[in-house]
């Protein structure tokens, strides 16, 4: 308990507010190498993982890639990738990119993969060029749950992001490398308890989008209460 | 005018949904397609969307094949009616009915406003303009898949089982309304029903069906009725049962029509009768 205590002193020491190891900077790193990491992903993986959905070829192939990446242990990786190009930010970006990828490849085709056959196929029949199908209807309707996906490829890459403090002087996994290496756990500690907020933060930020992802008039978010639905919820106010 | 030309179709898993089927479908009537479930009625109308490209034969509209026009134009010209509503969950009813003038890039106030009037001419209140497809009931949605078929204003409607979804009051009511708008609007419309009645009541042209495409026989209500090209015509149209079969008997000085059951259908007036034996047409 007492650990806990000294952790909490650490980051309110405001020793700890200055120069290179100040805490925001580390937080600010930390926090926009996840938001990059996530962006270069999602522009890897949406347009990839639309394609698959709205033609349904490659799926096969996507889900055997997925599982071959996902395997790949991300320490191996980044380690390998700092081999080659060199010790610096570049092998993070790599490999936590590589992290998040089949997450979020899963959660574009899987959106689309969802939607009733019969809209689509509506969409289509009224005269909808594919483009418009995928821009208009799938990709609204898919939302939902490639936004769910993105949620849990933030979440897995703020956590793994202490990694990159491995190969580069880079985000709160500075705090607990160093922490480990002087043996200061309060430090550790401190830094782990960071890292954990970012993502409750982050967390709670999704769970708003994926409230408003959700389209209109689709399961449960409707406009207009139906008569019935009003009836009831006034007559439960009444008792 | 709407041609099939020996028109088959094979899907890809080997069935063989239509099989060497050649009709003329005239503008400005109505073509009812009657057949039992499985005997390639959506098949046949959703070739002339090209929803479904025939594997050999053709299809032509006022005598161009439709293979060499490029589907999503063809699609915005022709208004469909889908089996189920198809409505888009995401949009309003109002954005439901404007798509395709959205799509042809007809201004949004112009066309929420050509979507509203239409609304009124399915017979739906203004107030559910702005519900989405889930807070309507399943004949107020057939509605809105009517009044989205009608919003380019095609010269072609093709409507498949448009109105299975309901319950017979309501949809007694569409099919009076369609009957209105028919005789309204003019339209070239292709109609797919596995009810008789239906076909009896909106058809011009009745196409009746068997297994595969293949017709069984094609005709006016009247002839199917009267010249059934064999029993299973007859039976499907039920011209050898029920109130359909009817024959007269003698009551006093009165002629009586009987059904086969031998309930009382009704009383032959013997001065219509001497008119409609000069004038046939007025049987229908
Ligand atoms: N995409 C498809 N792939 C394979 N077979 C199909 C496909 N669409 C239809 N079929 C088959 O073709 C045949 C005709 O189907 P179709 O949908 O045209 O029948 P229908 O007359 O409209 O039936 P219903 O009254 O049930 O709507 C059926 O045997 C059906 O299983
Ligand atoms: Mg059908």
């Amino acid at each position: 308990m007492n650990l806990f205590a000294d952790a909490i002193d650490w980051i309110l020491d405001p020793a700890n507010y200055t120069g290179l190891n100040a805490i925001p900077l580390r937080l600010g790193q930390h926090l926009l190498f996840t938001l990059v990491t996530l962006l270069i992903a999602a522009a890897i993986a949406i347009p990839i993982g639309y394609l698959i959905g709205h033609t349904g070829r490659g799926r096969g192939l996507a889900v055997t890639t997925s599982g071959g990446l996902r395997a790949i242990p991300t320490l191996g990786l980044l380690t390998l990738v700092a081999l080659w190009v060199g010790v610096g930010v570049v092998a993070p970006y790599v490999a936590l990119t590589v992290l998040a990828i089949p997450p979020i490849l899963a959660g574009a085709y899987t959106g689309f993969e969802a939607i009733d056959r019969r809209t689509v196929d509506a969409a289509r029949a009224v005269g909808m060029s594919e483009l418009q199908i995928v821009r208009k209807v799938e990709v609204p309707l898919g939302l939902p749950l490639l936004i769910g996906r993105l949620r849990s490829a933030t979440l897995q890459v703020i956590a793994t992001a202490t990694l990159a403090a491995y190969v580069a002087d880079i985000g709160l996994g500075r705090y607990l490398f160093s922490g480990l290496k002087t043996r200061d756990y309060a430090q550790m500690l401190g830094g782990s308890i960071l890292v954990i907020l970012l993502a409750l933060a982050l967390e709670g930020i999704f769970a708003l989008i994926q409230r408003f992802a959700v389209p209109r008039g689709v399961s449960g978010r409707l406009a207009i209460p139906k008569p019935s639905t009003l009836r009831t919820e006034r007559s439960t106010a009444a008792r | 005018m709407i041609e099939f030309r020996s028109v088959s179709k094979r899907f890809p898993d080997g069935t063989l949904a239509v099989e060497d089927f050649s009709l003329v479908l005239p503008s400005h009537q109505t073509t009812v397609l009657v057949g039992s479930s499985g005997s390639g009625k959506t098949t046949l109308l959703r070739m002339i969307n090209r929803m479904v490209d025939p594997s050999s034969g053709s299809v032509e509209i006022d005598g161009e094949d439709i293979a060499t026009l490029p589907p999503v134009k063809l699609r915005r010209g022709i208004g469909y009616v889908m089996q189920n509503s198809g409505l888009l969950p995401h949009r309003t009813v109002v954005d439901n009915v404007a798509t395709v003038p959205l799509l042809r890039g007809t201004p949004k106030s112009q066309a929420r406003q050509d979507a509203l009037t239409l609304l009124d001419t399915v017979g739906l209140d203004r107030s559910l303009a702005d519900r989405y497809p889930s807070q309507l009931s399943g004949g107020q949605q057939q509605r809105v898949g009517v009044a989205r078929g009608l919003a380019v204003n095609p010269n072609i409607l093709l409507m498949d089982e448009p109105f299975g979804a309901v319950d017979p009051i309501v949809r007694a009511e569409l099919q009076q309304e369609l009957v209105r708008l028919q005789k309204e609007l003019d339209k070239t419309v292709v109609f797919v029903t596995h009810d008789i009645e239906e076909a009896f009541l909106l058809g011009d042209q009745i196409v009746i069906l068997r297994e595969g495409g293949r017709i069984a026989q094609v005709g006016s209500p009247a002839d199917l009725l009267a010249h059934p090209a064999d029993d299973f015509v007859a039976s499907f149209v039920g011209a050898d049962r029920g109130r359909r079969a009817l024959h007269v008997e003698r009551h006093g000085d009165e002629d009586v029509v009987v059904d086969s059951d031998g309930r009382l259908a009704g009383v032959l007036d013997s001065a219509r009768r001497a008119g409609m034996a000069a004038d046939p047409e007025a049987a229908r």
